[in-house]
């Protein structure tokens, strides 16, 4: 075997901390070197030309390159080397950047440990040999986990692409947070004359199925060929009965629900519709507080629906759907603000959070839209907006910024003078964060016209004081501590990530953020595609985003899917098991712990044998250390392959 | 770096390709220096990893293991990394029988987003591995620890240990 060995420079980043010409000079004498060189970007087009010349004129058998992370450039340079007329699997890489040149400072510690690198994947290259996928069919349907926004646009634009869509909302209605807002930034438009349009499309699109109050139970398959399993709670309504009319919820004695939809400001009828938009316009019982839940009779909706809707006995439904990819578009919560002891939020009626403060603005809302304090229902005056409540601090553990807080108070204090005229709004700000378009100007107009008084500083406490709050907190630019006499306080809330974010990551293989947001493949580069192949990301799931860029990134990975759909077959990964039958002794142990049912029993030729299903194994390698007999290898990644690996390591 | 002060040993590491190998990645582009001692083998899965690696490695010589995976739960291939916990915990009550000091082996759980907790996660283990010395069976042996670049004719004077 003839090896060829390209150590990166890729320029100064490699270059900087590693003697790359002598890593080059190294490789020479490993086993099986026949060329080694340096280069100063390899993955450039230039660099990739050198290696497949160099494959050419030396006729190499196999290539290693040390350079970045395979996780970033391996499939480049498989590429190249299947460019040179290798087989892809024919190369090696040896991780000098990440793991070398950018964590440590010692140049002649840097270039040895190069060299060990390059040894190791030199040794691994050695026992390497030439792998075929093979291609398979894909299911022409996604699914998209979320109705927001994100959620809705990805989902039309794949049904506008002929695909079908299954879109899974948690809640009884999609629409998500945007549906709950009044006006949206820096536009000042109508939040649900633009997301309602959108929404009535998903209901009427013949390529979409919306299981609305439904959550995903359980994601098995692989990219093309996902099995999903989608629990469709019991709302105690006949949905193909109920016609939305709201009659029940009229005559529903028990008012005490949570009024979800408006952040639980006032009660709702145990059986609701959330909003009268709604999507779809379902009543769903809350049997938390529904009285024939709780004391076994009452009966009125029963009794009221016109059409016989009502069922107390209904029970939690799994359905099958079987999709080629999926789209997780969970969204976000608010941060819960009762963190902040000294805001008094949870105890004080008039410390409400900023989206409760847009149900008060907006004229769907529990008020119709007249601005009035929850305690006592009077028109407040001084309205003092706190930002970064949960954003930018590391106290509660929330260090980043959610990005869309000071818009949405920008927004707020223009509001609040349209709807008070003699009002005047405080924002206590720490920075004021308007990248978009248009955003800087939105809040110098919130500052100029509006007159809202922007005060640089945190708010130290907030204390209750003859029926108004007095909010103390420090201006930092005059360098003096202030006193608002307020009626009402707004907390700026910050974003976090949906609850159960963790456990829906879980199942769909991609990792997560120790905030609980999605992780995309790559920040910059791949930033709706998770590491999971067929699952991609689009909205608040991956980091707070405000509307704008969660209906980019709906788009884009609508885009995506289409894009993965418009082959007519996958390439499966050959990275996977195979059975020796000779020593093969049909235990069964790999059958038992393969994670994904890729094992299963044959018959051959009267003796019973492991086979691997080649479409289901997903390459783990957990049956390979299972076996008693090593009868089943990983490929791309044996024993051998793995044990000389180590000896390269140890061996002297 | 005050672990490296001039000598190196050889650990070997263990890294399951979706969350550790991606953590030291991480770590690397976040710049987080450490120790260089560590050579890492990228596996795709904690649960491809035979407890006899660990031991084939420490016996070769080596005067540490490190394994990572991902977090319980967070396995990118469902459940790979609780057989990876639970092979792995019988490793380490058996190093002593095997005349292994057991704290030559440990196995941790970083994820794709931790570079911090990896540069943490190295720079202990380092430490700890600096502490117990180099490894008394490379001695027993006679083996003198060499690098790749130590194999070199003029490369000599670069060899660590």
């Amino acid at each position: 075997m003839k090896i060829g060995v390209f150590v990166c420079h890729c320029g100064s980043n490699i270059e900087g901390t590693v003697d790359t010409a002598a890593v080059a000079r190294a490789s020479m004498l490993f086993p099986e070197v026949s060329h080694a060189e340096d280069v100063m970007y390899s993955c450039s087009e230039p660099g990739q030309e050198a290696i497949i010349d160099a494959v050419r004129t030396h006729g190499l058998d196999g290539v290693v390159v040390a350079s970045c992370t395979p996780r970033m450039h391996e499939p480049t340079f498989r590429r190249a080397v299947e460019r040179a007329g290798l087989n892809r699997y024919m190369l090696e890489m040896a991780n000098i950047r990440e793991h070398v040149s950018w964590i440590g400072k010692d140049r002649t510690a840097n270039t040895n440990k190069a060299a060990d690198l390059v040894r190791i994947a030199v040794e691994k290259l050695r026992r390497n040999r030439p792998l075929t996928p093979k291609s398979f069919d894909i299911t022409r349907r996604v699914l998209v986990i979320g109705g927001g926004v994100a959620g809705i646009q990805a989902a039309l634009d794949c049904a506008d692409g002929g695909m079908e869509v299954v879109l899974v909302e948690r809640t009884s209605s999609i629409g998500g947070k945007m549906a709950k807002l009044d006006k949206t930034f820096p536009t000042v438009d109508c939040s649900s004359c633009i997301l309602g349009p959108k929404m009535v499309d998903v209901a009427q699109h013949p390529n979409i199925t919306l299981y609305a109050y439904a959550e995903v139970e359980e994601v098995a398959g692989y990219v093309g060929n996902f099995n999903v399993k989608i629990r469709k709670k019991a709302s105690y309504v006949d949905w193909v009965k109920c016609t939305g009319c709201g009659a029940c919820m009229e005559k529903c004695p028990s008012k005490k629900s949570l009024d979800r939809f408006n952040e639980s400001l006032g009660g709702a009828p145990a059986i609701n519709i959330p909003f009268p938009q709604a999507i779809p316009k379902k009543a769903v019982i809350d049997a938390g507080y529904c009285r024939q839940f709780i004391k076994g009779k009452c009966g009125v909706c029963a009794k009221i629906c016109p059409t016989g809707a009502i069922d107390y006995k209904m029970q939690d439904e799994v359905v099958e759907e079987k999709v080629g990819a999926i789209v997780a578009a969970t969204g976000f919560d608010l941060f819960d603000h009762s963190k902040y002891g000294e805001y008094g939020g949870g105890r004080y009626p008039d410390v409400i959070t900023a989206l409760q403060y847009e149900r008060l603005l907006s004229a769907s809302g529990p008020t119709g839209g007249h601005v009035k304090r929850p305690s006592d229902g009077k028109e407040p005056k001084t309205v003092v907006f706190i930002q970064c409540v949960g954003s930018r601090d590391k106290s509660v553990d929330r260090p980043y910024c959610s990005g869309f807080c000071c818009m949405y108070t920008a927004k707020q204090a223009i509001l609040t003078k349209d709807h008070i005229p003699d009002s005047q709004s405080y924002v206590f700000y720490m920075d004021i964060r308007a990248p978009g378009k248009m955003y800087d100007e939105f809040t110098r107009r919130a500052m100029e016209e509006y007159g809202a008084r922007y005060v640089r500083g945190r708010v130290s406490m907030i204390v209750p004081q003859n029926g108004k709050y007095l909010v103390r907190g420090a201006d930092t630019l005059m360098g003096s501590q202030l006193e608002v006499e307020a009626d009402l306080v707004v907390l700026a809330v910050g974003a976090e990530a949906a609850v159960g974010s963790p456990q829906l990551a879980e199942k769909l293989r991609i990792s997560y953020d120790k905030y609980g947001y999605f992780m995309e493949s790559h920040p910059k580069l791949r930033p709706v595609e998770t590491n999971t192949a067929g699952v991609y990301l689009a909205g608040c799931a991956q980091g707070p985003k405000d509307i704008p860029s969660s209906v980019a990134q709906g788009s884009a990975s609508a885009a995506k899917v289409l894009g993965l759909f418009s082959k007519q077959k996958l390439e499966s990964d050959p990275q996977i098991s195979q059975v020796n039958l000779q020593r093969c002794v049909g235990c069964g142990k790999c059958e038992t712990t393969c994670p994904f049912g890729a094992i299963h029993m044959i018959d051959f030729r009267g003796q019973e044998k492991a086979e691997v299903i080649e479409t289901v194994c997903q390459g783990c390698g957990i049956c390979a250390v299972t076996c008693p007999q090593g009868a089943i290898q990983l490929e791309h990644f044996t024993d051998n392959q793995i044990l000389a690996e180590v000896e390269a390591l140890c061996q002297f | 770096m005050p672990v490296l002060a001039g000598r190196e040993l050889r650990i070997v590491g263990f890294l399951c390709n979706w969350c550790s190998y991606g953590g030291a990645d991480t770590a690397g582009v976040g710049r987080f220096t450490q120790p260089t001692d560590l050579r890492i083998i990228r596996v795709p899965c904690s649960g491809r990893i035979d407890p006899l690696f660990v031991v084939k490695a420490l016996l070769g010589g080596a005067d540490g293991v490190l394994v990572s995976g991902c977090h319980p739960r967070d396995c990118h291939y469902a459940s790979g990394n609780f057989y990876a916990r639970r092979r792995l915990e019988v490793l380490k009550g058996m190093l002593p029988i095997l005349g292994l000091e057991p704290g030559r082996f440990e196995y941790t759980w970083v994820s794709a987003s931790e570079g911090q907790r990896w540069q943490h996660v190295v720079t202990s283990f380092t430490e700890q591995i600096h502490t117990l010395g180099p490894s008394p069976i490379k001695t027993a042996f006679g083996l003198g620890m060499t690098t790749a670049m130590s194999a070199m004719p003029e490369g000599g004077k670069h060899a660590a240990a």
